[in-house]
């Protein structure tokens, strides 16, 4: 199996920590991995700006670069909601088309790659500690994947599973949002950091960086206990405590 | 009150510092989310249900030239009055010529937002006629000078106390906050009101065009009382509500009180077959419907968002909406609000002057999710959003950053050095940079420096891995 690694810009620039966790964990269930050289942006944050023809050369570089790929993977559900349902919003290059469905159906989220393609069942790993999840909107509304990264979660030794007020609660981010709405914004990250704080969790696990950096953003300006994780460098963290 | 869409900006900053509004539409929002949610975990089909009603509107809505024409010589033969009105003021002249026909001095109106729309009661009362609105919500709403703020609750944005100060003030009662001795302050009212009335007016939740009927759900009895009692009703209603035939209308009577106030059913469904001397001797003498148009043609006229006229006017998706949650109906400036409302302010008012509704999203998706039609109103802010760009109205500073980071991006080299560059310059001033407005209340994370690329590729290549074409 050989595992073609999207890394979206926030974690090549802001979270390189968690995508080197993704390919540890896709190393260490036996996925050959392939680093595709030359990959940028997907085109989401301009995409969600409003902006669809300054893109259209980001998607078609894209799609040519990854549609030969066995899979295509990445720690972020909303690049690949990107990749998988909006590029068909994109009047991209018809001789493109093909590859487009093509790639369609092989991108997929870490924790979705994990748990319906690998079919893992157990990863192994201990994390002594009280976590809750945060659902992404993105990966838990578009790609419709909440119970895998739970799934994940739960075969992991000695860790504490609590559920939050509102899981599936928008943390406030949503790209160009965030800065357009600042209050609008702050007031809806408040909310989540509540809950989550209520939750009584050590940490907060999610599968999409942009959602923790805004989270954690909040938690670590007000000083509040709780940390933020991503999924891979959870389960990474937990193969390496076993 | 008069609102605007293009001031939704400031609107969302006052809503935000205004904490009584604050709890009072989180209290309203969190109860409507829960009692949906009561309401739609004992349907074990409800997807199907959703499936099934959005089939149904797209086939009305693709066929809607047929169905109306359909409706119209139906209703006629009931001996209903079909009058056509291309836009507001059209429907607000039919409606002021009725009246003087008929010599109406005073108007009983059951909720309808399609009347808010056309600004009815304004110019009713321009031209000395009395329109009294007689919802609870909307008498409270009407007696403030208020728009309604969310779409079938009203004065969902008013907590008891604000009724009960505005009772004492404007009705001269005693103070209670007191629901129900409130209820029937306003019942004693109302009453008198419907029994002298010489017209009603209400608005349409369905209309059939089989059989050329109008169906007006409700639960105060105040519709029932609107379209019964004066001599005249006029039903005004948007070219959209039509359902092909009652069979049609039972996925969706199955589909809105759930969703809408998460009841089984509305304690009232109204079903209006004609005036007087085609039923058994009650009812008004005359009934007229208004077919009102008001740019729904035009927004018809666009394969992809005619998704949007599907919309049954629940309000499911404002409960769900996290934004909605935080600053109610009025921050959005018109009388569609919320989620959907994001998505019909730019196609009704113009992308000029609703450039930041579809932007006044997360994109999280609760709504569509909520949505008892499948209305999937993010994939629609998108587009519109598209739509307020390329019309001009999105601001330099940010078309020149897109286009250039953009330019960028098409060039691994060239978006190397320049994502570098940030993580260099960010050593040097060790801390993240400060964004005006969002650093405030948030930490920003640190640009790393040196980035996955190159942490990746050395791990490899201490590993012994040999790299290949490296750009």
């Amino acid at each position: 199996m050989k595992v073609a690694l999207f890394i979206p810009c926030l974690s090549e620039h802001l979270y390189p920590e968690s995508a080197l966790s993704m390919v540890k964990v896709l190393s260490h269930i036996g996925a050959e991995i392939d680093y595709v050289d030359g990959q940028t942006c997907c085109g989401q944050p301009a995409f969600n700006s409003g902006y669809h023809k300054e893109i259209f050369p980001l998607a078609e570089r894209f799609i040519e670069l990854f549609h030969e790929k066995e899979y295509v993977v990445a720690p972020s559900g909303s690049c690949v909601a990107m990749v998988r349902k909006f590029y068909y919003d994109l009047d991209i290059r018809r001789d493109l088309h093909a590859a487009r469905d093509e790639l369609a159906g092989k991108i997929f989220e870490f924790t979705e790659f994990l748990v319906d393609v690998v079919k893992v069942e157990k990863l192994g790993g201990v994390f002594p500690h009280r976590v809750t999840y945060h659902d992404s909107c993105h990966l838990n509304r578009e790609l419709g994947v909440h119970e895998q990264p739970r799934q994940l979660i739960r075969t992991i030794k000695d860790i504490d599973f609590v559920e939050m007020q509102q899981p599936d609660l928008c943390c406030g981010f949503g790209g160009t949002f965030s800065y357009k709405f600042k209050e609008l914004s702050i007031s809806m990250v408040e909310r989540k950091c509540r809950y989550i704080e209520e939750s009584g969790a050590e940490y907060c696990i999610g599968a999409d960086s942009s959602c923790l950096m805004n989270i954690e953003g909040y938690l670590r300006r007000h000083n509040m206990r709780t940390k933020t994780m991503h999924i891979a460098d959870l389960i990474a963290t937990s193969l390496t405590n076993e | 009150m008069n609102l605007k869409a293009s001031h939704t900006k400031s609107y969302i900053k006052q809503a935000l510092n205004n904490d009584v509004l604050r709890a009072a539409v989180d209290k309203a929002t969190r109860t409507a989310v829960k009692k949906r949610a009561d309401k739609v975990d004992a349907i074990p089909y409800w997807e199907e249900l959703r499936y099934r009603a959005h089939v149904i509107k797209r086939d009305v809505i693709e066929h809607l030239d047929t169905y109306l024409q359909q409706f119209e010589t139906q209703a006629q033969a009931n001996g209903i009055k079909v009058h056509w009105a291309i836009d507001a003021a059209e429907a607000r002249k039919i409606i002021h010529a009725i009246a003087v026909k008929n010599n109406v001095k005073t108007v009983v109106k059951s909720k309808s937002l399609t009347t808010e729309e056309i600004h009815l009661n304004t110019f009713l009362m321009d031209r000395d006629i009395q329109a009294l609105e007689t919802d609870l919500g909307e008498y409270i709403v009407q007696l403030l000078d208020h728009i309604p703020s969310h779409l079938t609750a009203p004065a969902l944005h008013l907590s008891r106390q604000d009724i009960g100060k505005l009772f004492h003030e404007k009705l001269g009662v005693d103070y209670t906050e007191n629901p129900n001795e409130l209820l029937s302050i306003a019942r004693a009212r109302l009453r008198k009101k419907f029994l002298t009335a010489d017209m009603g007016i209400s608005g349409v939740n369905f209309a059939i065009a089989e059989s050329g009927c109008l169906t007006i759900v409700e639960n105060e009895a105040n519709a029932r009382l609107t379209i019964g009692l004066p001599k005249v009703h006029i039903a005004v209603m948007g070219i959209e509500k039509l359902l092909p035939s009652f069979r049609e209308l039972a996925v969706f009577l199955k589909l809105l009180a759930p969703s809408a106030t998460g009841q089984k059913q509305t304690v009232y469904v109204n079903i209006i077959g004609g005036p007087l001397h085609t039923l058994l001797g009650e009812g008004p003498e005359q009934v007229h419907v208004i077919l009102l148009d008001n740019g729904r043609s035009k927004i018809l006229a666009d394969p992809q968002l005619r998704e949007t006229l599907f919309c049954i006017r629940c309000g499911a998706c404002l409960n769900a909406c996290p934004i909605y949650q935080q600053v109610g109906g009025h921050a959005y400036g018109w009388v569609y609000m919320g989620p959907i409302g994001a998505t019909l302010i730019p196609q009704y008012l113009g992308v000029k002057e609703g450039r930041y509704a579809p932007f006044v999203s997360s994109l999280c998706g609760a709504c569509f999710h909520a949505c008892p039609v499948r209305i999937d109103i993010p994939h629609h802010l998108l587009k519109l959003r598209h739509k307020v760009v390329e019309s001009g109205h999105s601001k330099a500073i940010e078309k020149i950053g897109i286009k250039a980071w953009a330019f960028l991006a098409r060039y691994p080299m060239l978006y190397r050095v320049a994502t570098w560059f940030p993580g260099k310059v960010q050593k040097l001033y060790k801390k993240p940079f400060p964004v005006p407005g969002y650093t405030k209340e948030r930490a920003v994370g640190l640009f790393d420096g040196k980035g996955f690329r190159r942490r990746y590729l050395d791990n490899e290549k201490a590993k012994g891995a040999k790299n290949s074409k490296l750009i």
